[in-house]
C-alpha cells in the first residue's frame, strides 16, 4: 500500500487572502481519505491546488511519486488524477452523454464505447437519459453524472467536492454507497464534506481542516468518537 | 417579382458574407468570452493575400485561395498568442482595448505595405451570368451562396459531433470543468482563432470578387456588419451567427432597393435596437449565466 497522493505544507493564496496555511496530508493507494471541515475552511482550495487549477505559493504535491509542480490541469487528469468538482459544474447545455464524452477525453476513441457501457451500467438512470440535455437533469442525476464523467477518464485517484451537497438524504446514501463501491473495485477516493457523519462513516482515514490548517488525524472511527469532532461537526 | 427575387439573391449574398465573418465573432465570443474587434481587419489581410498572391506572385487561383485561409488563420493564432493571450485574466475592458489597437495595428501596417489607394481584387476566374426566367445571377453569388451553405454544414458538424467541436462547446461553457476533462483550454481557444479566421478568409474572397476595391480600412465596415449580425442573432450563439448574417444581408439589400440607399444602414442597426429591446439575449441566444 504505497503512497498515492502526498501533499506537504502547501500554502496557497487568493490575491493577499491566506487560503491554505501549510497543509499536510497523504492518501494511500486503495483507500477512501475525508478531509473534512466547515465552510471556508480551505477544503476547495486544497482540491483545485491539486488538480492545478490553483496555484501554491510554496509547498508541493506528489502524485505517484511525481512532483504535480507545473503541470498544466489538463495533464494532470492524464496522468490518473480526477476531480469532481464542487457544485458538480457539469456542461449544462450538452447531452448526457456528451458529457460523459468529455470525461473520456484523454482516452482513446477506441474505448469511449465500453466506457460509456460501464458508466451506463454503474448510472442506470444516466442510460435512460442519454440524450437528455444536462441542465435538464436533477439534482441527484447532476451529481452521478458529474462522478460518471470523471471515472470516464479511468482515474487511479478520484476526488469529491462535497459530493452530497445539496442532496436528499436518500440521495445521499446512494452517492456514499457508491463512493464505496467504487474503491471495492480499485479506485482511490479523496472525499471532501461538510457532512462530517456521512464522510467519517465511508473513510478509512480523516483530516480535519480548519481555516486553512490541519487540526485532527486519525482513522473515520477515531475521528468519530473523537470529542472535538463530536461538538463541531457532529453536532453532538 | 423579378425586382424581388433579384433583390432576395443579392441580399442572401450579401448575408452569407456577413454570416461568415459572424461566425468567427460569435465563436471567439462564445469560447475566450471576448469581442475581437480586429476580426474585421483579417478579412482586409486576406483580401490583400489574395492580390499579392495572385498579381504580385502570379500563383494560380486554387493555390492563391489556399494561401489566403492559412495566412488568415495564421495571422488569427498569432494576434491571439500575442494580443490576447497575455490578458487572459485580465478585466474585459483592458482586452477591448487591446482588440481596438490590434485593429489600427492591423489597418496601419496594411497602410505602409500596399498604401492608402485602393487596389483591385484579382479576377479569380471568369463566372458567366446566369439568366434564369428572367432573372439574373452571376457566378460569384451562386458560388458565394454555395460555399457559405456547405461551410454552415460543415462546421454545425464540426461542432456538434467532433471530439475537438464538442471539447470547444465544453471550454466556452466552463473552462475550469473542461480542463479537469482533460482538455487543453489554450489549445482549443487557438483552435477556436483559426477556425474563425479561416472563415473571415472565406469572407474576404467572396468580398473581393463581389466588390473588388480593397483598401486598408475594408474590413472595416463589413466587420461592424457582422458584429451587428452576431448581436442580432445571439452573440455565442452558431446558428444565431448564420441566421443573424443572413437577415442582416437581406434587411439590408431590401431597405436599399425599396426604400433608399442612404437609410440602408440606419435601417440594419434600427432593427438591431428593436430587436435587443425585445430580446436582450439576440434572436437565438441563451440566457447568460453567470459563471465564473
Ligand atoms: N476566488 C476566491 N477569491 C478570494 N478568496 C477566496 C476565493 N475562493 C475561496 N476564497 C477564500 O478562501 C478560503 C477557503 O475557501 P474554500 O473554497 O477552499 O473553502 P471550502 O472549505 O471549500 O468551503 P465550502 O465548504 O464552503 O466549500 C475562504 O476563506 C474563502 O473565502
Ligand atoms: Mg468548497
Amino acid at each position: 500500500m504505497g503512497k498515492i497522493l502526498e501533499v506537504n505544507d502547501l500554502h496557497v493564496y487568493y490575491g493577499s487572502i491566506h487560503a491554505v496555511k501549510g497543509v499536510s496530508f497523504e492518501v494511500n493507494e486503495g483507500e477512501i481519505v475525508t478531509l473534512i471541515g466547515a465552510n471556508g475552511a480551505g477544503k476547495s482550495t486544497t482540491l483545485n491546488t491539486i488538480s492545478g487549477i490553483l496555484h501554491a505559493r510554496s509547498g508541493s504535491v506528489t502524485f505517484e511519486g511525481k512532483d504535480l509542480h507545473g503541470i498544466a490541469p489538463h495533464n494532470i487528469v492524464r496522468q490518473g488524477l480526477a476531480q469532481v468538482p464542487e457544485g458538480r459544474r457539469i456542461f449544462l447545455q450538452m447531452t448526457v452523454e456528451e458529457n460523459l464524452e468529455m470525461g473520456a477525453y484523454t482516452q482513446s476513441n477506441a474505448s469511449i464505447a465500453p466506457g460509456l457501457a460501464d458508466a451506463y451500467a454503474r448510472f442506470p438512470r444516466l442510460k435512460e437519459r442519454r440524450k437528455q440535455i444536462a441542465g435538464t437533469l436533477s439534482g441527484g442525476e447532476q451529481q452521478m453524472l458529474a462522478m460518471g464523467r470523471a471515472l470516464m477518464s479511468k482515474p487511479k485517484l478520484l476526488m469529491l467536492d462535497e459530493p452530497s451537497m445539496g442532496l436528499a438524504p436518500i440521495l445521499v446514501e446512494q452517492i456514499f454507497d457508491i463512493i464505496r463501491e467504487l474503491n471495492e473495485a480499485g479506485t482511490t477516493i479523496l472525499l471532501v464534506e461538510q457532512n462530517a457523519q456521512a464522510a467519517l462513516s465511508v473513510a478509512h482515514r480523516a483530516y480535519v481542516l480548519e481555516t486553512g490548517n490541519i487540526v485532527l488525524s486519525g482513522t473515520g472511527a477515531e475521528l468519530m468518537a473523537s470529542d472535538a469532532v463530536q461538538k463541531a461537526y457532529l453536532g453532538g | 417579382m423579378l425586382h424581388f427575387i433579384q433583390t432576395l439573391i443579392s441580399g442572401l449574398s450579401l448575408g452569407s458574407i456577413y454570416a461568415l465573418i459572424a461566425l468567427g465573432y460569435t465563436m471567439v465570443y462564445g469560447i475566450a468570452k471576448m469581442l475581437n474587434f480586429a476580426h474585421g481587419d483579417v478579412i482586409m489581410i486576406g483580401a490583400y493575400a489574395g492580390i499579392v498572391t495572385v498579381m504580385s506572385l502570379g500563383l494560380p487561383p486554387v493555390i492563391a485561395i489556399i494561401l489566403s485561409i492559412v495566412i488568415c488563420a495564421v495571422l488569427g493564432m498569432l494576434i491571439e498568442f500575442l494580443a490576447y493571450k497575455p490578458l487572459r485574466s485580465a478585466p474585459s475592458l483592458s482586452v477591448l482595448i487591446t482588440a481596438i489597437g490590434v485593429s489600427y495595428f492591423l489597418q496601419n501596417i496594411a497602410l505602409l505595405i500596399f498604401g492608402s489607394q485602393q487596389r483591385a481584387y484579382p479576377t479569380i476566374a471568369d463566372f458567366p451570368t446566369y439568366n434564369i426566367g428572367g432573372i439574373q445571377i452571376d457566378g460569384i453569388t451562386i458560388l458565394t451562396l454555395a460555399v457559405t451553405a456547405v461551410i454552415m454544414i460543415a462546421l454545425t458538424l464540426f461542432i456538434n459531433k467532433t471530439k475537438l467541436g464538442k471539447a470547444m462547446r465544453a471550454v466556452s461553457e466552463d473552462k475550469a470543468a473542461a480542463s479537469l476533462m482533460g482538455i487543453s483550454v489554450n489549445r482549443t481557444i487557438t483552435m477556436t482563432f483559426a477556425i474563425g479566421s479561416a472563415l473571415a478568409a472565406f469572407a474576404s474572397i467572396f468580398y473581393g470578387m463581389t466588390y473588388v476595391y480593397i483598401k486598408p480600412t475594408t474590413g472595416a465596415m463589413p466587420g461592424i456588419k457582422a458584429f451587428t449580425a452576431a448581436v442580432f442573432g445571439g452573440i455565442g450563439s452558431i446558428p444565431g451567427a448564420m441566421l443573424g448574417g443572413i437577415l442582416l444581408g437581406l434587411i439590408e439589400q431590401f431597405s436599399k432597393t425599396y426604400i433608399s440607399t442612404l437609410w440602408a444602414d440606419a435601417i440594419v442597426f434600427g432593427v438591431l435596437v428593436v430587436v435587443l429591446v425585445v430580446k436582450p439575449t439576440g434572436l437565438l441566444g441563451k440566457q447568460m449565466s453567470e459563471k465564473v
